[in-house]
C-alpha cells in the first residue's frame, strides 16, 4: 500500500517542482513588504556563466520550469540571455517583475518566446492603495507594462497580488482588471519576511478578513492562482464543510520548493532568507543537486515533523500548522500555531513571542534610508 | 449494461502529447505539459509503465496487456487516465 501523495511529497522529491530563483537584489522599487529586502545589487551575485551552469544542472535534474524574481530581474544586463538559455534547455520560465523595464519593444520580444510566463506585481487596483506599498508611480508603471504586453499580443500574463488588509476588499476589482487584460489573477499571502518583518503587523489581513479571503477563494478559486499559499485557511473549510482550497495543501519548503538567492545560496523557500534555513550554495562542490539531495537542512525538513502545540487541535490535518516562515519571523516556535491561525491561536502565540528576541531577516540590501530634507537650507559660504 | 469510462477508452489509440515530459519520482512520476503548464502526479509506477508503453502500442488496452497488468486491476487505472486526457497530456494519435 502506498502512502497518500502528500505524505510522499513531504519525504521530498528527486528535484524541486517549484524552484524560485532571485536573479538580483537590485531593484528600482523599495516595496515595504519586499520578502528579500531588495534594493542594491550584491557584488557577489552569480555571473552569467555561473547562472548558465546552474541552468545546465536544472536541465539535468529535469526541473520543468523556474520562477524568476528578485529584486527586479530585468535589471540584469544578461536577463534576456539567461531567459533564452533556460528556455532553449527546456526549462520554462515564469518571471515576476514590476514592469518598469517592459517597453513596447521588449514586450514584443517577450511575446515571441515560448514557455514563458510573466507576473506583473500589483498591490492595489488604484494608485493610492498600490503606491502606499510599492512606491510612488509604481501603479502607473505596472499598468503601462500591461498595456505593452497586451498590445504586443503576449497573451495571458499574470497579475500578482500580495493580499493585505488594505487591498482585500479589492479582490473582485483585481479579477475585473485581470479579465479586462485577458490576464490571469494570482493572489498570495503576505509573510513577515524581508522588509515585511517590519510592515507585517500593520499590513496583514485581520481575522475577519482571513475568512473573507477563504470565502472568495472558494467562490473564485478555480480561475485564480495562489501558489498554494493560503493553506493555513483550510480549517475554515472543516467548519463549513466547503473543504480545502484547491492545490497542494502543505508546506513545500525543502521538500518540493526551494530558493536560490542572487549570490547562489540555497534556502528552503523564498520567505526564509535567514542562516537557519540556508541549506548550502550552488557554488559548493556538487552544486545545486548536492544541496537539494544531501544537505542536512533539507534532510531534516523531509523527516516527519512534530505537530507541537497544535497536536491536540482538531484542525491540524487541515492547516498543517500553517507557514513556517510566518511563524519564524514573528518569533513563534516552528511547532507552534501560525500567527494567522483561523482558530485564533495565533494572537496568544504572537503575544508570548513578544517577550523573546525575534530572528531578524538577513541579507538586507535595502537602499540607505533617505534623510528627509524639509526644504533647502541656504548655506552662506561667505561673500564674493 | 452501461459502458464505463475505461471500457470506452480501451480501444482508443492514445499517446503522450509531444509537449509532455515525464520525470521519474519515488512514487511514480511527474508529468508536465509545456503547452498548458499543467502538472500531474502519476501516483503508481505501473501507471508510468503503461503511459510509456502507449507510444509503442496501438491502443490503451494493448498497452495494459503489454505491461502484464492483470485485467482485474484495469479499473484502478481509470482515474489516472481520465486526468491525463482532461489535461490534454494524452491525446488520440493522428495517422500520418
Amino acid at each position: 500500500m502506498t502512502a497518500p501523495l502528500v505524505e510522499q511529497l513531504k519525504g521530498g522529491l528527486d528535484a524541486p517542482i517549484c524552484l524560485t530563483w532571485e536573479l538580483t537584489y537590485a531593484c528600482n522599487l523599495e516595496c515595504v513588504h519586499c520578502l528579500s529586502s531588495s534594493g542594491r545589487r550584491d557584488p557577489r551575485e552569480l555571473t552569467t556563466d555561473e547562472a548558465k551552469a546552474v541552468l545546465d544542472e536544472l536541465h539535468d535534474l529535469q526541473v520543468f520550469y523556474i520562477n524568476i524574481g528578485g529584486g527586479e530581474p530585468m535589471i540584469r544586463r544578461d536577463f534576456f540571455e539567461l531567459l533564452e538559455y533556460s528556455i532553449d534547455r527546456g526549462i520554462g520560465v515564469k518571471f515576476s517583475t514590476n514592469g518598469a523595464f517592459i517597453d513596447a519593444e521588449k514586450a514584443r520580444r517577450l511575446a515571441s518566446m515560448d514557455y514563458l510566463d510573466i507576473q506583473i506585481s500589483l498591490d492595489g487596483t488604484d494608485a493610492v492603495t498600490n503606491d502606499a506599498i510599492r512606491g510612488e508611480g509604481s501603479y502607473d508603471t505596472a499598468i503601462r507594462a500591461m498595456n505593452h504586453l497586451r498590445d504586443a499580443g503576449f497573451g495571458e500574463f499574470k497579475i500578482s497580488v500580495v493580499v493585505t488588509r488594505h487591498n482585500v476588499d479589492q479582490l473582485d476589482e483585481f479579477k475585473t482588471l485581470a479579465d479586462s487584460f485577458g490576464a490571469q489573477l494570482r493572489i498570495t499571502r503576505l509573510r513577515p519576511s524581508g522588509r515585511g518583518a517590519d510592515s507585517w503587523h500593520d499590513l496583514h489581513p485581520t481575522q475577519a478578513q482571513q475568512r473573507q479571503i477563504y470565502d472568495w477563494l472558494i467562490a473564485h478559486g478555480d480561475n485564480v492562482l495562489t501558489g498554494d499559499s493560503f493553506f493555513h485557511l483550510n480549517a475554515l473549510g472543516q467548519e463549513t464543510g466547503t473543504g480545502p482550497l484547491p492545490g497542494l495543501n502543505m508546506c513545500g519548503a525543502g521538500r518540493v520548493v526551494c530558493l536560490i538567492d542572487p549570490i547562489g545560496d540555497v534556502y528552503a523557500c523564498p520567505f526564509v532568507i535567514h542562516d537557519e534555513f540556508k541549506a548550502g550554495s550552488v557554488r559548493d562542490e556538487g552544486g545545486f543537486a548536492n544541496v537539494w539531495k544531501h544537505s542536512d537542512l533539507f534532510s531534516e525538513l523531509r523527516e516527519p515533523q512534530s505537530a507541537g502545540a497544535c497536536a491536540s487541535c482538531g484542525s491540524f490535518d487541515a492547516c498543517q500548522g500553517g507557514c513556517m516562515a510566518a511563524k519564524f519571523f514573528v518569533g513563534i516556535p516552528l511547532d507552534g500555531p501560525d500567527p494567522e491561525c483561523v482558530d485564533g491561536h495565533g494572537e496568544a502565540a504572537i503575544l508570548a513571542a513578544s517577550a523573546v528576541m525575534k530572528p531578524r531577516p538577513m541579507m538586507d540590501h535595502s537602499k540607505p534610508a533617505r534623510v528627509a530634507t524639509p526644504g533647502r537650507v541656504p548655506v552662506a559660504i561667505g561673500r564674493r | 449494461m452501461t459502458t464505463t469510462p475505461l471500457a470506452s477508452m480501451l480501444d482508443r489509440p492514445l499517446e503522450l502529447h509531444p509537449q509532455v515530459a515525464l520525470r521519474p519520482e519515488p512514487f511514480g512520476a511527474l508529468a508536465y505539459h509545456y503547452g498548458n503548464r499543467k502538472l500531474i502526479f502519476l501516483k503508481h509506477p505501473d501507471v508510468v509503465l503503461v503511459v510509456q508503453a502507449l507510444g509503442d502500442q496501438p491502443t490503451v488496452g494493448a498497452a495494459l496487456r503489454s505491461c502484464d497488468i492483470d485485467q482485474a486491476r484495469w479499473p484502478s487505472f481509470e482515474k489516472a487516465f481520465i486526468a491525463l486526457i482532461e489535461s490534454e497530456m494524452l491525446h488520440d494519435r493522428t495517422v500520418g
